[in-house]
């Protein structure tokens, strides 16, 4: 391909090479570098997370317990699996890393608007997560209120709730940073042509999820703040015996909680945009209408908080409006998923790893989001709530969408981060383990649910039993895809043949660049001629 | 060649004034959000509370608050001249500006200082027992006008330590009247403080 390193010389150094030592990785003001301590402080927490879920699951294997710790710190360990799995890596997973370092490259610029403001919430980051684990191993036990850390039991706890509050204030500081970032960068950093229609897809739904990250992290932020000050001062304004009203906490809570789980799938789905034309040699079918669904999920996404608290005791009134927009936020998230398949239809498709992870999202992600409309309907909400069916449904909208997501990222530009080549084999292996596990994992969850088994209990009735056995193998198969994947992944990066400049014969502008790529991404900035994905 | 409406170029990237400006825009956004949290709370307390939020406000000591909220607009006022000053290019004057508006901070923080020590002196503070004793809705009121005046008197002082990083900025010379952009956004967040005090005064000492 002659026009392959257009922008750059072949001779240029790969931004590994431009510092060495510790202080060059963290000082850094590199996006790339800055991507890369991402990555490795958000596996690291991803490590922890899937260990608590392991053996919280594995504790379930006998009944009534105890099979390997008591009922306080099976308590512990779901809420900090959901703390860390939440706040430390999902949110922060695809925007931080593949956001960090693919962001800039995308729109043609040399880095992000803020270098030093993109380090700092690095920095923040880290703070929050050291916080976090200083919280497990300090005072007289872990948090123990589940990752909502719903008032008026989050005030009267006598764990470890406080520090573990504080841990997720500084995580949002790192996470507004982030988004006033990208957000900046988006705006003011294009290349010359590359204008708001021609911008790949990931860079719009990254644009999306810096908006919510924006609007909605201050307001959990606050409320934290005020069920930390409650626990210290006693203000009062949660608790019940003093006049404040818990379900205005949760109110506060899901304001912001919501439009999350958003912040977790937005980016995701970008991530499958751009893998789904690479594979199927096709232009992407409806780039216009993935924007829009995309800014749509963004807006209508920050008006359904209030479908989380259905049986709360609010009115009825505010039932049904929650309900009804629930069901609307499904629309765009529906044209998404009609786009993809729309994309592979009479396409030229390679069944390559990045390929096979995005075809697992959008069947796994279908599933969590049509169990989502069950659980949006007002009556049968009444029954299902706070039982397995939610957790079943959740995990399949955040692992099953946003982790197989982050997963497929991590497939597709694994070269062009590190310029080595996987092994596909074994990364078709894993992938079937993980796809396979998984659904033993979580499907059995929709059934029990269904069945009346309640979520976070640490006993259940003797007829629940088979169910949660297949679900607990599903755990070791779903880990065993969890290990290989990584395996495979760190043997490449070490034993990898070396990736060409575009191995995937990908469109986008990182693909126009070395791999590894030079620090300052371009010599020339580039100029764009044409839209994002033109196949011949 | 493109209808682009803003072609970001690398030349920009060294001083992009609309990047950073847009960037500051942003955080006073999320600072907003941080008290819509709390303005929230106040709303609904105070229809469920009515008449005792109405009792409390009475309380408050109206005298102090409008001085207080006559020296915040006043040092809104010397930050704007203060910017005025950087871009007509004079450099001492800006800085005399910034300092007057650190030190009528502080004697905004020192009002207020005086202001909660009364009503602590009185025992009305969170958790206290004269507090508890009372109504359901004046806990919640002087649950909230301390959280609310501590909250914006936390970010007082963050503006009064930005303000000093400026005036060093001025004074060595990293801020200049051809690239007075911190200095803008410094005051940006001033003006921000300033504006958050303009809606917690009639809320808490005004609306009766």
């Amino acid at each position: 391909m002659a026009e392959t390193l257009k922008w750059n010389s072949s001779g240029a150094e790969s931004f590994y090479r431009t510092g060495r030592g510790l202080f060059s990785w963290i000082f850094t003001v590199d996006h790339k570098r800055i991507g890369i301590l991402y990555l490795c402080s958000i596996l690291s927490l991803f490590v922890l997370g899937v260990s608590f879920g392991f053996l919280m699951r594995l504790e379930l294997i006998t009944r009534p317990g105890p099979f390997i710790m008591s009922a306080q710190t099976y308590n512990s360990i779901f809420t900090l699996h959901g703390v860390i799995m939440l706040f430390l890596f999902i949110i922060p997973a695809t925007p931080s890393v593949f956001g960090n370092f693919f962001l800039p490259i995308m729109i043609g610029a040399r880095d992000v608007s803020f270098p030093k403001l993109n380090i700092l919430s690095w920095w923040f980051y880290v703070a929050g997560a050291s916080i976090a684990i200083y919280s497990l191993v300090s005072g007289w036990a872990p948090p123990d209120t589940g990752w909502t850390f719903y008032a008026p039991y989050s005030l009267r706890t006598g764990t470890n709730v406080t520090l573990g509050l504080l841990a997720v204030f500084v995580l949002g500081l790192s996470s507004i940073l982030t988004g006033i970032n990208f957000v900046t960068t988006t705006h003011r950093l294009r290349a010359p042509g590359m204008s708001w229609r021609r911008l790949p897809l990931f860079v719009w739904t990254l644009y999306a999820t810096a908006w919510v990250q924006i609007i909605a992290t201050p307001v959990l932020g606050v409320t934290f703040v005020l069920v930390m000050m409650e626990r210290v001062f006693g203000i009062g304004i949660f608790d019940p015996a003093k006049g404040g009203d818990p379900i205005m906490y949760q109110h506060l809570f899901w304001i912001y909680s919501h439009p999350a789980v958003y912040i977790m799938i937005l980016p995701g789905m970008g991530v499958i945009s751009e893998i789904l034309p690479v594979f199927s040699r096709r232009t992407v079918f409806g780039y216009s209408a993935i924007v829009y669904s995309s800014l749509g999920i963004a807006g209508v996404g920050s008006l359904v908080w209030g479908h989380h608290m259905f049986i709360s005791g609010y009115s009825y009134t505010a039932g049904v409006l929650f309900s009804f927009f629930t069901f609307m936020v499904a629309i765009p998230s529906a044209i998404k998923v009609f786009n993809w398949v729309g994309t592979m239809y009479k396409g030229s498709i390679k069944l390559d790893p990045p390929f096979l992870y995005a075809l697992a999202f959008i069947f796994l992600f279908s599933i969590g989001g049509l169990t989502g409309l069950i659980l949006g309907t007002l009556s049968v909400n009444v029954h299902l709530h706070d039982t397995y069916f939610v957790v079943g449904h959740f995990h399949y909208v955040k692992f099953g969408g946003g982790g197989f997501a982050f997963f497929a990222g991590l497939h597709y530009w694994f070269p062009k981060m590190f310029g080595r080549l996987y092994n596909k084999a074994r990364a078709t292996v894993a992938w079937f383990f993980l796809f396979i596990g998984f659904n033993m994992l979580y499907f059995p969850m929709f059934i029990l649910g269904y069945e009346g088994m309640p979520r976070r209990y640490y006993n259940y009735l003797p007829q629940y039993h088979g169910l949660q056995v297949v679900s607990i193998v599903g755990s070791w198969i779903l880990v065993a895809g969890l290990i290989l994947m990584f395996g495979n992944l760190v043997y490449a990066l070490f034993k990898g043949e070396k990736a060409g400049v575009n191995p995937w014969g990908g469109e986008t502008l990182e693909w126009r660049i070395p791999s590894p790529p030079p620090a300052e991404n371009f010599e020339r900035i580039p100029v764009i001629e044409h839209r994002p994905y033109e196949y011949k | 060649m493109s209808t682009n409406d803003m072609d970001g170029t690398d030349q920009i990237r060294e001083r992009d004034y609309t990047g950073a400006k847009l960037g500051m825009w942003l955080f006073l956004f999320t600072e907003v959000l941080l008290f819509f949290g709390p303005f929230l709370l106040y709303s609904v307390y105070r229809y469920r509370f009515g008449a005792d939020f109405h009792g409390a406000s009475r309380e408050l000591d109206l005298f102090i608050g409008s001085v207080n909220t006559a020296i915040l607009l006043t040092s809104s006022l010397t930050m704007a001249l203060s910017i005025s000053a950087m871009q007509k290019g004079s450099k001492g004057l800006s800085v005399a500006l910034l300092f007057i508006t650190i030190a009528l901070g502080g004697v905004f923080l020192a009002n207020k200082y005086q202001e909660w020590m009364s009503k602590i002196g009185h025992g009305i503070y969170p958790n206290s027992q004269t507090l508890l004793g009372q109504s359901r809705g004046r806990v919640l009121f002087f649950g909230l006008y301390f959280f609310m005046t501590g909250l914006h008197g936390l970010h007082v002082l963050a503006g009064m330590v930005v303000l000093a990083f400026a005036a060093v900025l001025v004074i060595t010379e990293k801020i200049t009247p051809s690239d007075p952009i911190k200095l803008e956004n410094a005051g940006l967040y001033w003006h921000l403080v300033d504006v958050i005090w303009i809606y917690l005064f009639p809320l808490f000492y005004l609306v009766t």
